[in-house]
């Protein structure tokens, strides 16, 4: 277990004082560490270095944070953590919706930073073989897989994990709240527009018609739950 | 019974109880009457009838009746069309009247000759008869006899003249018609009754001929009556007995005449009627038209599509309408693209200043955590060098966040995302948040009225805030003691209140505690932390939801904040379910403990001269000088009464123009309230939960402040509008009109137009915050 949290972590950020100070706390928490400042060599970094995590300034010189995390996410499922110095709606969701799986705003304590950067490695590492089913689709845990009449579907784990959170209660609605806290790891309430951007993103590779949900269903003023399988 | 009957008969249009007999209209006499046949009819209540028979006779004119105050072109059209049709009226009658007499005139004369004439002919036919039938005197019987024929032959031999231009009728002077004296006639006239009696007395008195204008009545096989004029004249027959003569001309032709001259002048009336009205509708038209496309251009202006302008053609005044219209359309339009520009510029620079500030401070933080957390290894200095570090980067950060925040408010920037919220959630959320602080200080944080949802359209993320910071505020100022949270749902608001047991508020400062860096004691505030701005940002989060945040206070006896908000987030608020005073406050104990025996006597006491006066020496000394001045001219502990007395309480605050606080909703309270509730406090029922909140902003050791939306500026009085004159003042000015009843004249002046979502920047704001109010305390009584 704690192997897989010891990972690799690319550190995109321009600001080089920002990027030797995350160097110094990832460190210290053993994790690995390699820095890129460009956001046109970031996609080669990420290639060379294959992180088990990526942390992403959003503004960067050359390409910006959402360009190199929409490239990024386009060949990976690999967690994206945006850090960002703007919390006002737009500049988040936008973030969000180019694929990062979380975000966390500047300033941040190196404890916060660590905390996200755990929550997104620690996967469920042995999970025991297990078939769901929500809608028409057929959840592999194990396999971590999704097909659709034998079709596979490509999630990433953060799409992944917030799928078989739904379907393994399909008999309760999730606040967003519940969600946060099940497939993201915050302990206490934090942005529920991470869940609204992620639902989003589900819907639109799981659902046959994005606009009329019927794997991930809304529950107004509560939250979601699994469609009927 | 002939009573009864004569009775009834006038009586009857009573019966008919749909006429819409006004009742100062009928005199006492008819209105018994009425009455008794109202009785006849099982005594069926007249009034009510009335009204419902009014009611169903306008309910079909209603949608005509809208039409007419709607359109100035009916209006006009109708006008017109009145007018002219007097106008052409008129002048009928006198076209008609003078062709009439000029024909009159004519005839009369032509009669006159012609009856003249006839006079003198029937004058010498009894000359000639009277010599030939010499002395047939004697022989009466015969002599009467002959005198029949003689008339009668006399009468056709007269009328021979013109056939059917004139008659001839001779009739027995005076009433006696014995034998022989049966009236002549020509041309089958029936001469008693075409010749008027008053004639007849006139001819039988004088000599001459008179003459009177009748009806000329024919016999069954003769035509139609005719008007026709009658000139008689007294005349001897062969016997020199007297009779009487009549020429009959009938005005036959005359009344043909006038006819047609009538249906010529009617035709030419209705002609003249119609085309005025129709060329008054197309004038009308003409300068309407573009009125009506330029009410409907300046509502698509109001409603936000800039680019809309009039048409121009032309160079009339209408054309300048458009001009001017258009200019202002322009410049409108200018001014909001450069207040935009702003905008835009202001939130770029917030962003921008918030990125560069941040990733320093990002690097900063984390060393000075890394610092921090090898302290232990340091040696004392250092060690707390580092611990101040680290503490006062968490200061350095909140306060910049909040910073952010309020300059994002400022530049407009700050969007709502409500959804339905159960704000029980957001309070146990809340308090599970404080609790810790609140054990620290020896505490704990109540929840009352939790046990129904309370559901409001709400941005959860905002109220949390604004909530955390009410709960965390409270704990600190709450002396250890323990804090309620209220929460309350009614009406189209929900209201949560959060009250502790602190150092209360000192009058005044319930303004000035949403003014921003504004501390409660400056020479402790340092040490409790907090940036100073959490309040205002809270207040902006509540305006942004169209809500109030409101403070209370008193000193020593805790304090109690109160949000309400909307519960759809398009609703304005009209009044919240929680009183702004709390129950327990010292002056409502007070109330409940010496109040209550005196409270039914309250209405009716006279107390209210002494408040009066006091107010209005509290008014005396105007201190126009600067926001903070509170004017506290009297200590509220000194002063007699019942505690009814000015609560010094800021109007406005030093936010600038939109910092709406203080403000018309409170000014009108304390205007209408004070001769009466406030007064009279000891009666203000806490029963009624929203009564007793009037009452209680006006109250003496307490400070009370309304902040409100910016629309809530609005002054009822001219007074409450200038931000920097002592409140005491404007609530001063109406209490010097000691009649109670100031109450309608000053509650009903503000919100002329009541404009549904306050344009925030834009309007006067002038509109809307009266009304809750208003509400308030029209409840309360």
């Amino acid at each position: 277990m704690m192997s897989v949290m010891k990972g690799r972590v690319l550190v995109v950020d321009d600001d080089t004082a920002l990027a030797e100070m995350l160097g110094i706390v990832l460190r210290g928490e053993g994790f690995e560490p390699s820095f890129v400042a460009d956001g046109d060599k970031a996609l080669a970094a990420f290639r060379e270095t294959k992180p088990d995590l990526v942390l992403l300034d959003l503004m960067l010189p050359g390409r910006d944070g959402i360009e190199v995390c929409r490239l990024i996410r386009a060949e990976s499922g690999v967690p994206i953590v945006m850090l960002t110095a703007k919390s006002d709606t737009v500049d988040v969701v936008v973030g969000l919706e180019s694929g990062a799986d979380d975000y966390i705003v500047k300033p941040f304590k190196p404890k916060e930073l660590v905390a996200r950067i755990r929550a997104r490695l620690r996967r469920s590492e042995e999970p025991a073989p297990e078939q769901l089913a929500i809608g028409d689709l057929v959840i592999d845990v194990a396999g971590h897989s999704v097909k659709r009449d034998g079709q596979s579907i490509a999630l990433t784990p953060l799409e992944f994990d917030l799928l078989v959170a739904l379907a393994r209660k399909p008999w309760q609605v999730f606040t967003r709240e519940v969600l946060l806290e099940q497939v993201w790891g915050y302990r206490h309430a934090a942005d529920t527009r991470l869940v609204n951007v992620h639902v989003q993103r589900l819907r639109s590779k799981v659902e046959k018609d994005p606009e009329r949900p019927e794997i991930v269903v809304t529950v107004r003023g509560v939250g979601y739950k699994a469609g009927p399988s | 019974m002939s009573r009864d009957s004569a009775a009834s008969a006038p009586g009857e249009p009573g019966n008919r109880q749909g006429r819409p007999v006004s009742p100062s209209g009928r005199t006492s006499r008819f209105g018994r009457l009425i009455d008794g046949g109202l009785v006849l009819q099982d005594g069926v209540q007249g009034s009510p009838v009335l009204r419902l028979f009014t009611r169903w006779v306008r309910r079909p004119l209603l949608p005509v009746m809208r039409l007419w105050r709607r359109n100035i072109q009916l209006r006009v059209v109708a006008a017109t069309l009145v007018m002219s049709l007097g106008v052409v009226l008129l002048l009928g009658f006198v076209v008609i009247g003078q062709v009439r007499n000029g024909l009159l005139d004519a005839k009369e004369k032509a009669a006159q000759i012609q009856a003249t004439g006839g006079f003198k002919v029937a004058q010498e036919n009894t000359a000639n008869s009277q010599g030939a039938g010499g002395g047939g005197a004697a022989n009466g019987d015969l002599g009467k006899r002959n005198a029949g024929l003689w008339r009668s032959e006399m009468v056709t031999q007269l009328s021979s003249g013109g056939q059917s231009a004139f008659h001839v009728v001779a009739l027995a002077a005076g009433s006696d018609a014995g034998p022989g004296r049966a009236p002549r006639a020509s041309g089958y006239v029936v001469g008693l009754k075409s010749v008027p009696n008053e004639l007849r007395k006139q001819v039988d008195r004088g000599d001459g001929a008179y003459q009177s204008f009748s009806r000329i009545v024919y016999t069954e096989s003769g035509p139609d009556p005719v008007a026709g004029l009658v000139i008689g004249k007294r005349m001897t027959d062969i016997n020199n007995d007297p009779y009487q003569l009549y020429y009959l001309f009938p005005l036959t032709q005359e009344e043909k005449s006038l006819s047609l001259v009538k249906g010529t002048l009617a035709t030419a009336g209705l002609f003249v009627v119609v085309l005025l009205g129709a060329i008054a509708w197309l004038v009308v038209r003409q300068v309407v038209t573009p009125v009506r496309m330029a009410a409907g251009i300046a509502e698509r202006l109001s409603a936000g599509r800039l680019q809309e302008r009039m048409k121009v053609t032309g160079e009339d005044d209408i054309a300048r309408l458009g001009e001017a219209f258009n200019k202002m359309a322009q410049n409108l339009q200018l001014k909001i693209q450069q207040l935009e520009d702003l905008s835009r510029m202001q939130r770029r620079f917030v962003s921008d200043v918030s990125h560069e500030l941040r990733t320093p401070l990002t690097t900063v933080r984390m060393a000075a955590d890394v610092i921090h957390e090898a302290r232990v290894d340091f040696d004392p200095v250092t060690a707390r060098s580092a611990e101040l570090l680290a503490d006062q980067l968490d200061r350095f950060e909140s306060l910049l966040a909040d910073l952010l925040e309020i300059s994002r408010f400022d530049a407009g920037a700050a969007a709502l995302e409500a959804e339905p919220t159960d704000l029980r959630d957001v309070v146990r959320r809340v308090v599970g948040g404080a609790e810790p602080l609140a054990e620290a200080k020896g505490g704990r944080i109540r929840m009352v009225g939790d046990e129904q949802p309370v559901v409001a359209e709400a941005d959860a993320r905002r109220v949390e805030r604004v909530l955390r910071n009410l709960v965390v505020n409270a704990v600190e100022h709450g002396d250890g003691k323990d804090v309620i949270v209220r929460l309350g749902a009614a009406g189209g608001a929900v209201a949560v209140a959060v009250r502790d047991y602190g150092v209360g508020l000192k009058p005044g400062e319930a303004t000035r505690v949403f003014n921003r860096f504004w501390r409660a004691d400056p020479a402790r505030a340092r040490t409790t932390g907090g940036t100073g701005l959490g309040l205002s940002i809270a207040l902006e989060d509540a305006r942004l939801h169209g809500g109030w945040l409101q403070a209370w206070g008193e000193p020593g006896g805790g304090s109690q904040f109160r949000l309400t908000l909307p519960r759809t987030a398009d609703e304005a608020l009209r009044g919240s379910p929680i009183p702004l005073e709390p129950e327990d406050s010292r002056r409502n104990r007070g109330l409940h403990e010496a109040g209550l025996a005196g409270g039914a006597q309250g209405k009716q006491a006279t107390v209210p001269a002494q408040p009066v006066t006091e107010r209005g020496r509290v008014a005396v000394p105007p201190t126009p000088s600067s926001l903070r001045v509170t004017s506290p001219s009297a200590d509220p502990t000194a002063l007699p009464g019942s505690g009814a007395r000015v609560v010094p309480r800021q109007v406005g605050s030093p936010e600038g123009p939109r910092g709406g606080s203080a403000i018309g909703g409170p000014a009108s309270e304390r205007a209408g309230e004070p001769a009466t509730e406030a007064v009279t406090g000891p009666s203000a029922e806490p029963a009624t939960e929203v009564a007793t909140e009037p009452a209680a902003e006006a109250a003496a050791e307490s400070t009370a402040i309304t902040v409100t939306e910016p629309a809530a500026e609005a002054a009822t009085e001219p007074t409450a509008i200038a931000a920097t004159e002592p409140t005491a003042e404007a609530a001063a000015e109406p209490a010097s009109a000691p009649a109670p009843t100031t109450t309608p004249a000053l509650t009903t002046t503000p919100a002329p137009t009541t404009s549904r979502q306050p344009q925030v920047e834009a309007q006067p704001g002038a509109q809307a915050a009266p009304a809750p109010a208003e509400e308030e305390s029209t409840r309360g009584r």
